[in-house]
């Protein structure tokens, strides 16, 4: 299974501009299905981009963030080469994450 | 026969053929389907309307027709949703069916780069063959039970498909057969019939109306709005088909919607995507 998690980050000098993907149901809890019953809430609680082992970019999400959600953010700092690290975990507990190299 | 009445017989007679002369054109006109003007005259109708709109711009269905939403496209193709099912896609092509044959068994050139030329017409079934048709009979020649043709694994499938032949021109071909120019014919009469409870046919939106809004969204021009198919619908929070798109479409003007892959769709199918022969195909696309 392919990582949840697509990422591009590419620096300009003074700062690194970050897009990233997460492929997520982001089920809010409110809900039903075609027979009518409600879609147990399943949603990614805590969002986090390390660089050189401090987050620049954190989140708490809940059942409001869309399905299969997309974030664009900058930081200053960030060199070409270095590892850019993203992690999220859901309410179900189930986390993923990945590494990606800034461009 | 006496020479008088002779001669006022011989008149009406004449009378009569200059008459059945001057109405024969006409009628034949409107009854012969003639798919290379009708393809001319749709282009021509919206490249006058939108003369600022390059002609290879216009798969970009609303994108092509506000700057502001094309500005925000271009933004979202860097980095573009419908990825995880292109990715799946991918992965679905290549794993081979329980017996070891593949996708690639069924279609020309191993299922690569050949979007542009679906639908075809089968003149052995004597039908227009689409290509979520296809990858579904080629599941079931192979024992596999057929997919969904609205959605998830056909999307995937199809948005793979599209993308290995981006760039590349409808060829849509309408064979020396009568049943083919039959289907064309259909599909055309479908494109223009009014239907459901407001009374709308799909040229109400998509040929006098592309570029206005209904309600929060931009309508597509119909000149090249299968070539972005499958797409990824930020309505939907997913993909969807050419099958889903028609069904949707149906069900928004409050019609029944038919069966997808009913023969009324294939046939629309047929000639939406004739009429855009020329285009380029950019699918998978993205809209909102």
């Amino acid at each position: 299974m392919a990582s949840t998690i697509r990422v591009r980050a590419t620096s300009s000098g003074e700062t690194t501009e970050v897009q990233a993907l997460i492929q997520h149901p982001m089920d809010s809890g409110f809900v039903k299905d075609a027979k009518g019953e409600l879609i147990p809430p399943h949603f990614i609680q805590q969002l986090t981009f390390e660089y050189d082992g401090k987050p620049v970019f954190a989140a708490d999400w809940g059942g409001g963030v869309s399905k299969d959600p997309y974030v664009k953010f900058a930081f200053k700092g960030g060199k070409k080469g270095d590892d850019l690290k993203i992690s999220w975990v859901d309410n179900k507990g189930a986390t993923d994450s990945t590494t990606a190299k800034i461009q | 026969m006496k020479p008088r009445s002779a001669i006022h017989f011989a008149s009406a007679a004449l009378a009569l053929a200059a008459l059945a002369l001057s109405a024969a054109p006409s009628a034949f006109a409107a009854d012969t389907p003639d798919p290379v003007a009708d393809a001319k005259a749709f282009r021509k109708y919206f490249t006058d309307k939108f003369p600022k709109v390059k002609l290879q711009d216009f798969v970009n269905g609303p994108y092509s027709m506000n700057e502001d939403l094309h500005r925000q496209w271009e933004e979202k193709e860097q980095f573009p949703p419908y990825e995880f099912s292109l990715d799946l896609g991918k992965e679905m092509f290549a794993k081979p069916f329980k017996n070891g044959k593949s996708y690639a068994d069924c279609f020309a050139n191993g299922g690569i780069g050949i979007r542009q030329n679906y639908p075809t017409f089968d003149e052995k079934e004597g039908k227009v063959v689409t290509l979520e048709l296809a990858l579904n009979r080629c599941r079931e020649a192979n024992g596999e039970a057929p997919f969904s043709y609205v959605k998830d694994e056909m999307a995937a499938l199809t948005a793979y498909m599209a993308f290995t032949s981006r760039g590349k021109p409808f060829d849509i071909k309408i064979p020396a057969d009568p049943r083919a120019l039959e289907a064309y014919q259909n599909g055309k009469r479908y494109f223009y019939t009014r239907r459901g409870q407001l009374n709308f046919s799909c040229a109400t939106c998509h040929v006098q109306s592309p570029g206005e809004r209904i309600r929060a969204e931009v309508l597509a021009p119909a000149f090249g709005i299968l070539n972005a198919m499958p797409i990824y619908r930020s309505e939907w929070s997913g993909m969807g088909t050419i099958s889903r798109r028609f069904v949707t479409c149906n069900s928004q003007i409050r019609g029944v919607p038919l069966n997808p892959q009913d023969d009324e769709y294939r046939d629309l199918e047929y000639y939406l995507s004739y009429v855009s022969n020329g285009l380029p195909i950019s699918g998978p696309g993205a809209r909102p």
